[in-house]
């Protein structure tokens, strides 16, 4: 296979010749190689642009109630419906999406940069900095992990950069031992090695040349905590913790749905919950995707 | 050496394996490439032929074309494989299933990766011999204890019960012999199967699976790089290049009179007694092999490193001493520490080059590991240009001003490379940590680096999986020499690489030594390439310095009888 692999390789390594816009190129081949990362990165785009201009576009104000439209399903006019207080669902399921994209963003940058770099010094050094970041790893494993964040978000107060905090919190054991795992195998490469002979210090290495190199798994790893972070932060809001009504958020449009459906009203939590769903879905498909995008093995 | 004669070719008996017009595509992000193109190819029962070739060149993935083993990308889309009158090449795929293992089967290049780690080698003959239902579960384990004493595995009975990773790559390799042969297959298919081992290994290896084949008269085809070991071991030698066929030959024809230009070329690059470094080159080249001086044999004396008394400990493994404990088990008599350098002392002079020579696991890489700085050593000194460097700790090394002045060329060019570097980023490494050169002449500095080593200045910019082992041992050695260090030491340099890349390789090598006055340390498993290159040579065995002294003395009239052993072991081309 390894023959193979080096034909295809040099093959691709003569035809390419020049490396301008090789960037812009690649997305487009990983895009349309694979149908379901076209999917997914449309999607995608059509989620950051809700949430960049969804507020100035909505037909409704999410906040204006109307009491002459409560409760209505539906129609050309309110395209998702109304719900008890006569607001337009879809205007607040388009609003809602800024908070909840920038929960989830917010907290997987600072998972990443806590987790990433607490598991690269784990895999790297060694010794009593692995076992101190894999035992507070571990400890947080212990818990079941919505429970603990809802114990920091009500121990911490119920705002928004708590639910970041709690989010990015029971994310860190994933974070920490998947980069602890890829630095270790680095940890004697040959590159490293050369890497030292070059004169590269012990902080250096696992910054400069190890980190970069394990960024590929760590953004299948980011895509996966994305759809996790949007649930999580809508699982809090649903229970009473985090966002207060009435600010538009999935989680709670969806608790404040609930009762309603049993009296037929099903619109009122369909769409916020869909929304949902289709985000999570999109963030999940996402990571093979930007895996590809990357890995510059991937970029030839 | 073992061989057999060819049967006669007399038109009427059919060959076991007829391949014609052959060709297969793989199907690429950039098109279509066609690895293999019409490939034509016969093997008579009982004959022994081999496909010798560069990387690259089609000899494996023919191979796996004839076992339909070609991965996802690959297709076959023209030509013939007729296996005994059958046709490969439509035979559906559960007959396929049927016929690998039973009828042809494969000796692959890395013994460890081809066993099931986890598995109990026994067993794992056993699941061959049951899955082609070869003999009843009642005897099939004393089957498979029979197949372990025929392929010369010591203790067959309590070696059956061992895991892969408790024996060693030599026996691994004989584990996987055993997994070929055990259903008696009418062809064996051998894909560089000796290249990972050690020379003594190889030569055991092969004369092994030749005297096998033989008593059973099955035919081999013998994938291989080495052109020596096709020569002492086929009957026939197809040559192979850029997935074409441009040689057959009987074996003693082939290297007496080549008849492409390809062969020749091959030949040439192939290190051999009594051809010096120069003469490794293609022809074309011929006059800078006149002009250019040979290893010279008189030394300077003035020495720039000198070792002594180096040692390394490990502690040894197995039976913790957490275990022992809670199990009450007293530590075993042998639990001193595991010595893999034993008190070695040597010294490099100014400008001379030592190879340091021995087989895997005898401690020449952890030596240079140590004289490099890169790991700690348990005792001994290590004094470069008459200061103790041994003193400081390793991971200290990097900093001090010292360090610019040993640097290392590694075995492999693709591990040693980070990935996300391009290769200007990876040359300029050195020379921005420890040269402190400003960024605005470092471009110039790279390409000025990278015209000494010969690579092409637009190869500058890409990454190191865009280039090919030649290129990127170039990479390596522009980055060693970036600082213009007095020691250099080269850890199988070209052990990853092609002849007639090596032959380039080891020609920059000497003339970067002759411009710039370096010293190497040359660590190889390989006498004939380190004769090539150095004045001096040290043998070594588990971490002692068996033998020491000019190379044309060591290998002439080796002293040593571990020497006298590594020497035969080679195998050499009928020239």
């Amino acid at each position: 296979m390894n023959e193979s692999a080096t034909i295809i390789s040099q093959a691709a390594a003569v035809v390419l010749k020049r490396q301008r816009n090789s960037m812009l190129r690649h997305a487009r081949y990983v895009v349309s190689e694979n149908p379901v990362t076209g999917f997914a990165f449309t999607l995608f785009v059509l989620i950051a642009l809700c949430a960049l201009i969804g507020p100035y576009v909505v037909p409704y104000n999410p906040l204006a109630s109307d009491t002459t439209v409560t409760l209505k399903p539906p129609s050309l006019e309110h395209w998702f419906g109304t719900d008890q207080l006569g607001r337009d669902i879809f205007s607040r399921v388009v609003v809602a999406t800024r908070l909840d994209f920038v929960i989830a963003l917010a907290s997987v940058a600072l998972v990443f940069a806590m987790g990433g770099f607490a598991g690269v010094a784990a895999g790297y050094f060694g010794g009593w900095t692995d076992r101190i970041v894999s035992r507070i790893a571990d400890t947080i494993m212990a818990f079941p992990l919505f429970v603990l964040a809802m114990g920091i978000v009500a121990a911490l107060g119920n705002t928004v950069t708590n639910i970041v905090i709690a989010t990015a919190i029971i994310n860190f054991p994933l974070y920490a031992r998947v980069a602890r795992a890829e630095a270790n195998v680095r940890r004697e490469a040959g590159f490293v090695q050369a890497a030292r002979l070059s004169g590269n210090g012990e902080f250096r290495i696992p910054l400069m040349h190890i980190l970069p190199n394990i960024m590929p798994i760590m953004m299948v790893q980011i895509s996966l905590t994305m759809g996790y972070a949007i649930l999580n932060a809508a699982g809090l809001s649903f229970i009473g913790l985090g966002v207060r009504p009435p600010t538009p958020e999935w989680g709670i449009m969806v608790a404040e749905g609930a009762a309603n459906i049993i009296s037929g009203e099903w619109w009122i939590a369909l769409f916020p919950g869909a929304a949902l769903m289709l985000a999570v879905f999109c963030f999940n498909l996402l990571g093979d995707g930007l895996r590809d995008l990357v890995d510059p093995q991937r970029r030839t | 050496m073992l061989k057999r004669t060819v049967p006669a070719r007399d038109g009427k008996t059919l060959p076991l394996l007829d391949v014609q017009n052959l060709t297969v595509e793989f199907q690429t992000r950039r098109g279509v490439v066609r690895a293999v193109e019409q490939v034509n190819l016969t093997v008579a029962k009982s004959e022994t032929v081999g496909i010798v070739g560069e990387s690259g060149s089609g000899k494996s993935v023919t191979s796996y074309a004839v076992m339909r083993i070609l991965d996802r990308a690959g297709r076959i889309v023209d030509g013939t494989v007729i296996f005994s009158g059958m046709n490969l090449r439509t035979a559906a795929e559960t007959e396929m299933r049927d016929m690998r293992g039973r009828e042809i089967s494969m000796i692959f290049q890395n013994p460890r990766a081809a066993l099931n780690p986890i598995r109990k080698i026994g067993k794992q003959i056993e699941d061959v011999l049951l899955q082609h239902a070869q003999v009843d579960t009642y005897q099939v384990s004393e089957k498979a204890v029979e197949m372990l004493n025929l392929v010369r595995i010591a203790r067959p009975r309590e070696r059956y019960h061992a895991y892969p990773f408790e024996l060693s790559g030599g026996m691994c390799q004989r584990v996987v012999i055993a997994l070929a042969l055990a259903c008696k297959p009418q062809l064996l298919i051998a894909d560089e199967p000796t290249t990972g081992l050690d020379v003594t290994t190889q030569k055991a290896v092969m004369d092994l699976v030749v005297e096998l084949t033989q008593q059973r008269g099955m035919s081999t085809i013998l994938i291989t790089h080495d052109l020596g070991l096709a020569a002492a071991y086929c009957d026939r030698v197809v040559v192979m290049e850029k997935g074409h066929i441009v040689e057959t030959a009987d074996s003693d024809a082939i290297f007496k009179d080549p008849a492409h230009p390809y062969t020749r070329k091959l030949m040439r690059a192939t290190p051999r007694l009594g051809v010096s470094l120069r003469e490794l080159l293609p022809e074309d080249q011929g006059e800078r092999a006149k002009a250019a001086p040979l290893v010279k044999e008189t030394v300077p004396k003035d020495a720039l490193l000198f070792v002594e008394n180096l040692v390394k400990e490990y502690p040894r493994q197995g039976g913790g001493p957490v275990l022992g404990r809670l199990f009450g088990k007293r530590p075993l008599p042998e639990s001193e520490n595991f010595r893999a350098v034993d008190g070695i002392t040597f010294s490099i002079a100014r400008g001379e080059s030592v190879g340091l020579v021995g087989e895997s696991g005898c401690g020449k890489s952890t030596t240079s590991m140590m004289v490099m700085r890169l790991i700690e050593k348990s005792a001994g000194s290590i004094i470069f240009d008459g200061e103790d460097i041994g003193k400081f700790p390793a991971r200290h090394f990097a900093k001090l001003p010292m360090r610019k002045r040993i640097q290392m060329v590694f075995q492999d060019p693709t591990d040693s490379l980070n990935p996300r570097f391009t290769a200007a980023r990876a040359i300029a490494d050195p020379l921005l940590r420890l040269a402190e050169m400003p960024r605005r002449q470092l471009r110039a500095c790279c390409e000025e680096l990278a015209q000494q080593v010969g690579l092409p200045l637009e190869l500058l910019d890409r990454f190191p999986h865009q280039l090919s082992g030649g290129q990127k041992a170039r990479v390596g050695i522009a980055r060693a020499i970036a600082l213009k260090p007095d020691l250099i030491i080269l850890d199988e340099p070209t052990a990853a690489l092609d002849v007639s890349v090596q032959a380039i390789v080891l020609n920059l090598l000497q003339d970067l030594k002759d411009s710039l006055g370096i010293s190497y340390l040359f660590v190889s498993h390989d006498l004939n390439v380190v004769r090539l290159l150095c004045n001096r040579v040290i043998v070594m065995r588990a971490g002692k310095i068996v033998e020491e002294g000019p190379t044309k003395r060591v290998l002439a009239k080796p002293q040593a009888e571990y020497t006298r052993d590594l020497l035969a072991a080679i195998p050499h081309p009928p020239l």
